[in-house]
Formats: structure tokens, sequence, C-alpha cells
């Protein structure tokens, strides 16, 4: 799971059917500046609010200016191999460019996988544990010389199997048999590395451990940018990473700026999915995060870097102001926030007892500390209304108003024997303010109906290691109830589903399942839909899943997160991409 | 005199020992007897989700498994000596005085303390010249003219520069000079003085005047007080009785001994700020010790905390060196005691 936010879908229901398929997405855009009202700060005074969610807002093909990003932190890494920050599976494709991506456009077109370096998609085996990739010819770095096939596997073998890049995902070192490899830091000889083959300069050959049909998501994060054994500095290599796509790094310095100018190598004949439009980009990193969204306002500033939004008093101001709630989008993030009750611990053992939780609680008071409406929409399933094969139900309405059906909840607790409530403890990362809040509501609502809750705060940094993530810890404590967060890496069902209702997912520590839900039907139809190649199917087996979760009543929903993000006027080319959820960053221009 | 420097320098020397291996208890010791594992501070500076061998490989390329005694040997060796680390296929060198490698970031912290140095001396000393000229005068003003109008109304915005916290003076003054006027350059605009200097006057201006605002206050009322003191002394009406005019009365006699206070708060004043003024430097996004500092605490970055940590105590342990001296200087009774 990345770490803030890593892919969404644009809208569903009524976003979609305004239109995103005549946004024009995937064209040029307009050739001359078609945005009005070009006060810096103002926003885009022609646009609505979540126009960009739909549609390109500000269309233009006007080159040169800076293109300014402001970041209130700084990222795990600026290489493409070493970083699980959402927002920079967006930014690295300025200058990396992964096997394939997602296309340019807003809305359900976004997430449609397409070729980047390679020339389609892969082709897999008839049994389904080799996927090749033939990549275009005539790709080539910022220095001139020509991205090879070797340069692709020595990516994957530097991301996944060292020691020292820790920060970005393990997928491939999970999923390609590549024996007992020691990385490339360890063992210079690439040979060695039996996980993919390349019998040319021009393919690329991936030999898996087990059938995995959704392997052309893997394929489309980062890692898959090729890398130069040659140029590979390490950790240091972020600094100087050789670039494939329309910008390359003109000077990184660690926690402070981020420059990138064009690369005049890059081809666009070869690349449909990005622009080369400014002249430069600027990434100034840890800055104050309220002051950021002043510099926003003002136009001083272009985008948020992270993605995630303004902060609450740059909300209220937008809010009460409709000219600058037009220059917002409001999407959905990956993330389902929710509770999850463990089914070891008493009385949750009983599915009555979980179920009188799902009826009691007032979904209103735990929307609130998101933000309200604006910061999520109330939830009743597991899977995000963003995420490919997501479908609408709930099994546990809870009021006409969603403040609880209580006479329900009291039902359920006399059929776990317990009608007069009991006592629990509430488990939540102590140092998440909303999240505490959320602890702080739900233990309310179960007050209503007898149920004693008890918050316990832990830190975030061992939530997983140590607390909630220790089964152990959990049994002895008597955590009933834990408060998280989820969000899938790439949109599909099982990119959401595997990690936090797997049964053989549980883990000793570092457990994201819970529930500690270990149910043979849910894993056996994980393993059937990851072995199914048509994608109808398989999006059916993951509603089926989501189902069955549900059915247990060990996942309590509180909302699926939305983000308020602004686009100052200046900004041109501006659409929210569904695959990261936040504006297109390949794509952005500035006016002169 | 030499003897008794030499004596200071060797206790400011300890000092900084006692300093280092305090601040390597608070970080290393106390999280592990309240039974942090090394696996569980290693798994911060990984990537989510890490595999326990990804996390393993974290314990041993941080050395979090060795003894603590091995941790701060190798710390205090490192700043003597300097050591290696590994960046994957090559080594990096972090020459003496190597105060540890950035757990977050991947960079040695000496070189990125020296990085943010000129940041922080920048914003310090500029903050520290107009808050003892404006301080100083509004306060020898205010004695002069107790009781009066202008007294009080210096006296009410003093009392008011030392209530209100930086970061609240800080956003109202960028929000009305920066980003509604248009005066003054917004937050994140520090630009070193030898790129340019221009923009580097520019950019520092608000953060100067928010910073210099809460010191002068603080320096108005004790200068305004000391005054008072002072102007009451039997040698200044001795001095007035000798017919010395009033201004030489107040600047050679009556000021000179207010200040001797002063400069003594002063110079631990700016030591502590070139140890980092960290909520300047957050509220204006300036690239300093302060803003390095409180973001190595947000990420657990350790090595930097510890860097700062002593960085700082070094500038404090050196203005109170300075000031001790001065003293002896000053006063040869402080000799002998």
């Amino acid at each position: 799971m990345r770490k803030t936010k890593a892919l969404a879908l644009a809208a569903l229901g009524t976003a979609l059917t305004m239109g995103l398929a005549a946004c024009g997405g995937t064209a040029g855009g307009g050739g001359n500046n078609t945005g009005a009202g070009n006060t810096a700060g103002t926003g885009t005074s022609a646009a609505k609010h979540n126009d960009g969610y739909t549609k390109v807002v500000n269309p233009s093909d006007a080159k040169g200016g800076t293109l300014k990003f402001a970041y209130s932190d700084e990222p795990d890494s600026m290489d493409p191999g070493n970083t699980y920050y959402a927002f920079n599976w967006n930014f690295t494709r300025l200058y990396a460019r992964p096997l394939l991506t997602y296309a340019a456009a807003p809305g359900e077109a976004g997430l449609k996988l397409v070729p980047d370096l390679a020339e389609g998609l892969g082709e897999a085996s008839e049994d389904g544990l080799t996927w090749t990739y033939k990549i275009k010819k005539g790709i080539k770095y910022d220095d001139g010389t020509e991205v090879k096939a070797a340069d692709v596997k020595y990516a994957i073998a530097r991301s996944n199997f060292t020691e020292e890049l820790t920060d970005g995902p393990k997928y491939f070192a999970e999923y390609l048999d590549a024996g007992d490899y020691k990385g490339p830091y360890k063992d210079k000889n690439l040979d060695n590395f039996k996980g993919v083959e390349t019998p040319d300069d021009y393919t690329v050959v991936f030999k898996l451990k087990k059938p995995f049909s959704e392997f052309d998501f893997l394929v489309a994060n980062p890692q898959s940018a090729p890398v130069p054994q040659a140029k590979d500095t390490g950790l240091e290599y972020e600094k100087t990473v050789a670039s494939t796509g329309p910008y390359k790094i003109e000077s990184y310095e660690v926690g402070k700026q981020f420059n990138l100018v064009k690369n005049e190598n890059w081809d666009p004949a070869t690349d449909t999915t990005r622009k080369q439009l400014p002249d430069r980009i600027e990434v100034q990193m840890k800055q104050s995060g309220e002051d950021i969204d002043q510099r926003l306002l003002a136009g001083q500033v272009h985008v948020d870097l992270g993605g995630t939004g303004v902060q609450p008093a740059a909300r209220a101001k937008i809010v009460a102001d409709p000219k600058l709630k037009d220059s917002t989008d409001n999407p959905y993030t990956p993330f389902n926030r929710y509770a999850m009750m463990s089914t070891k611990v008493a009385p949750f053992d009983n599915i009555d007892c979980r179920k009188a939780v799902q009826y009691a609680t007032d979904q209103v008071a735990t929307q609130a500390p998101w933000g309200g409406p604006l910061g999520g929409d109330i939830g009743s399933t597991l899977m995000t209304p963003t995420t490919v094969g997501y479908q609408q139900y709930d099994l546990f309405p809870n009021g006409a108003d969603n403040k609880g059906d209580l006479a329900k909840a009291k039902e359920h607790l006399a059929a776990c024997g317990q009608p007069n409530g009991f006592e629990t403890n509430i488990a939540v990362r102590g140092d998440r303010v909303k999240e505490v809040q959320v602890a702080e509501a739900l233990q309310a609502s179960l007050d209503r109906v007898g149920i004693k809750a008890t918050i316990k705060k832990y830190p975030s940094g061992d939530w997983s290691a140590q607390y909630a993530g220790k089964p152990d810890f959990v049994h002895q404590n008597k955590l009933g109830i834990m408060i998280a967060g989820w969000g899938a890496d790439w949109p599909s069902g099982f990119g959401f589903l595997s990690q936090i209702v797997d049964g053989r997912f549980i883990k000793p520590s570092g457990n994201y399942n819970m529930m500690e839900l270990n149910d043979p039907a849910v894993n056996d139809l994980l393993d059937k839909g990851i072995q199914t190649t048509d994608p109808a199917e398989r999006n059916k087996i993951w509603a089926e899943v989501d189902k069955k979760v549900m059915e247990s009543a060990a996942f309590l929903p509180f909302v699926y997160e939305k983000t308020l993000i602004f686009r100052p006027s200046s900004l041109t080319n501006v659409y929210v991409h569904p695959a990261y959820g936040m504006y297109d960053y390949t794509w952005l221009g500035v006016q002169q | 005199m030499v003897a008794f420097i030499v004596r200071r320098v060797i206790a400011a020397v300890l000092m900084l020992v006692i300093v280092s291996v305090a601040t390597f208890a608070i970080f290393f010791l106390i999280p592990r007897a309240l039974g942090q594992t090394p696996e569980g501070m290693a798994s911060r500076y990984v990537g989510r989700d890490a595999t326990p061998e990804a996390i393993q490989g974290a314990v041993k390329r941080l050395h979090l498994d060795d003894p603590l005694i091995v941790q701060y040997g190798r710390f205090a060796k490192g700043i003597v000596a300097g050591q290696d680390y590994s960046l994957g296929p090559r080594k990096a060198e972090c020459p003496a005085p190597c105060f540890g490698f950035s757990f977050n970031n991947n960079q040695p912290v000496w070189p990125t303390l020296l990085d943010r140095l000129p940041a922080t001396i920048s914003l310090a000393i500029g903050a520290a010249v107009i808050w003892v000229v404006a301080g100083v005068s509004i306060g020898v003003i205010s004695a002069l003219k107790r009781g009066s109008a202008l007294d009080r109304a210096a006296m009410t915005v003093a009392l008011a520069g030392v209530s209100l916290p930086i970061y609240f003076t800080g956003l109202v003054s960028l929000a009305l000079f920066a980003y509604t006027l248009g005066i003054f350059p917004g937050g994140g605009s520090y630009t070193p003085i030898t790129t340019n200097p221009v923009m580097w006057f520019q950019a520092l201006v608000l953060p100067w005047i928010t910073l210099a605002f809460l010191y002068a206050a603080l320096y108005a009322r004790l200068t305004r007080a000391g005054m008072l003191e002072t102007m009451g002394e039997d040698y200044i009406r001795t001095a007035r009785a000798k017919g010395l005019k009033e201004r030489t009365v107040v600047t050679k006699h009556a000021l000179r001994a207010t200040l001797t206070p002063i400069l003594t708060i002063f110079g631990l004043d700016l030591g502590l700020l070139l140890g980092g003024a960290v909520l300047t430097e957050s509220t204006f996004s300036i690239p300093g010790i302060g803003k390095l500092v409180i973001d190595a605490i947000r990420g657990n970055d350790l090595p930097v905390v510890l860097g700062v940590t002593l960085f700082a105590a070094f500038f404090i342990v050196l203005a109170n060196l300075i000031v001790d001296i001065l003293y002896a200087v000053v006063d040869p009774r402080v000799r002998l005691s």
C-alpha cells in the first residue's frame, strides 16, 4: 500500500455521466489557452467545482515558464526504484518511463493501461508463468545512449533485491522466480538473476513463481523504469537518475529543492501520455503546509506536490467563497477509512456482537473528523468507488439518517448473549488526530446501547509492528476494535483486498488483516481471481470477496476518503488523473 | 588569565561530552529500555509493508542491533575520525567530524548542518541587530518618559510582543505583507546571500521583524527596568550635580551600567538562536538548523536530532564561554572566584 494516496477512479455515478468521455483528455489540448480570468490565485473563473475531475481544465499547448511545486515534507526518495509515495509514482514519470503506464485521461478512461517503454501490453504464456514485453527501439536516456532490455532487468534487480533500497514495494521479489538471488550489490553478475530474462536487447521476460493475471499492473509502477548498471550509485542515484522522460534532473538538494529541465533526447513520437510544456520544473520541499496553501491561493505556487489537498484553514476559506470553490476539485483518494473487529477477541468472536457494533455506529459522527462530506462519503463496503470491480451495497443499513439503528443493535446484543452491552477496547494511533476523533465518535455511538469502549492510544510508528498489527498483543490487551485505513497500489480488487482479507497473510507482526479472518472461501476466491485472465470475470470475483468479508461483520467502514485540491488559474492542462487521485503532473503547463 | 581560559575551555568540552551522552541515551537507551526493539526502530526507515528480511537488512545497515555502548562508541569515533557508510554499489565517506548518517535521507549529518547554518546565521544576526537597536532604544525612551502616553504605548506593544507566538505573528505578517499587499516575498523565498544579495535581504525582512518583535519587546522591558533603577542611583545624581549634560548622564553613565546584564542575556539569546530558530524557520520555510531539527524529530531521524542537539549545545556553551571570559576581563574578581 502506498503511503499517502495511490490511485483513484474518477467519478462514478453522477460525475461519470457528466460526460467524461468528451473531456478531450487524450488530445493535445486546444492550442491557445482557453482559460479565462487569469488573475493569479483566483482560479480558473470559467471552470466550475470538480471540472478537473471530468475534463481537462484550461487546455493549452503553450510552452515555456517554470512550473512550481511545493511540498510540506520530503519524499522517501526521488529514485523511481526506491519510492512508495503515491505522488512520486505520478511525479517520477516526468523523468522515468516504466514499461507500462496509465492512459492520460480523466475518468474511467485513465485507468486503462497503455504501453510506455514497452511496445504493447504484456503477453502471458499459457501457464501464466511468464510475461513478455517488447521495448520500443530508439528510446534514449538524457545522455543520448539507447535504452536496452538489460537496463529494465537491472532496475527490477536493484529495486527489489538489495538491502539498501528499502523504501519501495517488493512485489517483484514476491512474485518472480528468482531463487536465492542476492541482488546486484552483492552479486555483480546480472546473469545470476533468473527472475527476468533478456533474450535480446529489446525483449524482457518475467518468470513467475505462480500465475498472476494482474502482472501488467506491477510493471506500471516506476520500478520498471530502466537503470543502466554503470550509472547506479545506490542511495545517491536519486540525484542523478538517467532520464527517459521529457525532463531530466538539473539538481537535487535533498530535503530542500529539486529542479528539472527539459530532456532534449526525449522523443514525443514514442510517448503518448506526456507533454513537455514548462521550460523548468521546480520543487520546494519542507515548506510550511499552511503557507503552501496561502501561496497557492496567491498564485505563487502552482501545485501542492503531495496531492493530499488543502489544510483545514484554507478549506474553510474556500468553502465560504463560491469563486474559490470553483477552482477546486474533490476527488476520491484510494483510501477506505474503517475499523476492524478482531474475531479472536471476545465477545467479537460472536458475529452478533460484531453486528451490534455495525448497527449502533453513528456514521455521520464518524464521518465528521474527516471533514464531513467534502472529506469522504459514508462507506458500506471494503472496496472504494475508485476500485475497479466496486459494487455498491449495504448489508447493515443503520437508519435513513446513517446515525445508527439502535433497535437492531440491541436485537443483536441479545442474540450474542450480551443484552445489556459489554466492555471492549478501541485501539487507535494516538498521534493521528482524525483517527482519535473517530474513535471518540465510535465510543459515544456504542455507549448508546450499553457497549462501554475504552480508547487505547498507540504510536503510529510501531502500530503495525508492535501493537494492532501484532495478534499476540491484540489478544493480550483485548483490543476488540482497531481504527485503520487502506489504499491499494493498483486499481483492482486484488490490489485492494489481498493484504487485508487473505487469512494466509495473518502475520505475527506487521499484520494488516486485523480481523484475523481466515475464511477458506475468501482465500480460495482470491486464488481463483488472480488466475482468471478475463478482467470482467475477475472483477466479479473481487466483488464476491468484498461481500463475503462484509457478511462476517468484522469490517466496519467509515468513509471513502476524498480530498479538496486547488487549481490556480495560472495552471494549464489540469485534470485529476484517476490512477493517482491527483492532477496529472506530466500534463501541466503554466501561463506566461 | 590564560589558566582561567584553559579551565573554562576544558569545562566546555566536558559539557559537550555530557550533552552527547545524555542525548544519545534519550534517543537510543530510553526507547530500548521501554521495550523498543531494533526491528521496531528499523521499520520506520523502510517502506510500508516491508518484509522481515528488508527490516533485518535495515537493522544491519544502520547497526541498530549492536549494543548501545558500541553504537555510542561508533558515533563518538565518527566525530573524531570519520566513518564510511554503504550506499549500495559503493561506500560513502563521512569525514570527521562525522555526526552520523541520516536514517531518512541518506545524507551525512555534518555537511547537512553546514549547509543549513548560513540561513540560520542570516536570520539570527539580522534579527539581533533589529531587536537590540529597537528594544534598547524603546526601553531608554520609556524609562526617561516614564508614565507618559509614549511609555504606556511602548510597554503595551512590548507586552503584546512577548505574548504573541511567532507562528501567529509570522502567519499574519505573511498573509498581510506578502499575500495581500505584496510588499515582501512569501514563505519559502529564502535565497543565499552568495546567490542573490537583494533577494536574500527581501526574503529575510519579514522573518527578521517577526523574530525581532518578540525579542525587542523583552529587551525594551529589561532596558526600561534597568534604566529606571540606575537613574535613581547616587552616582547619577552626582553626575548631574557636576553639571554634566543630561545626554551624557544618560548615555555614558546610566545606559552603560544598564547594558551590562543586557549584553549577557544577548550573548545567550544569540547562542540559542544560532542553534536554530525553530518556529521562525518553520513558519517562513527557511532551510536553517531549526527547520532541520523539527523535521528530523517528526521523521524520527535520530542521527540528525543528535547532531543538531550537539551543534546547538556547542553554540550555547561557546556563548557562555565568551560571556565568562568577558566577565573576567571586566571584573578581575571573577578570576579569583
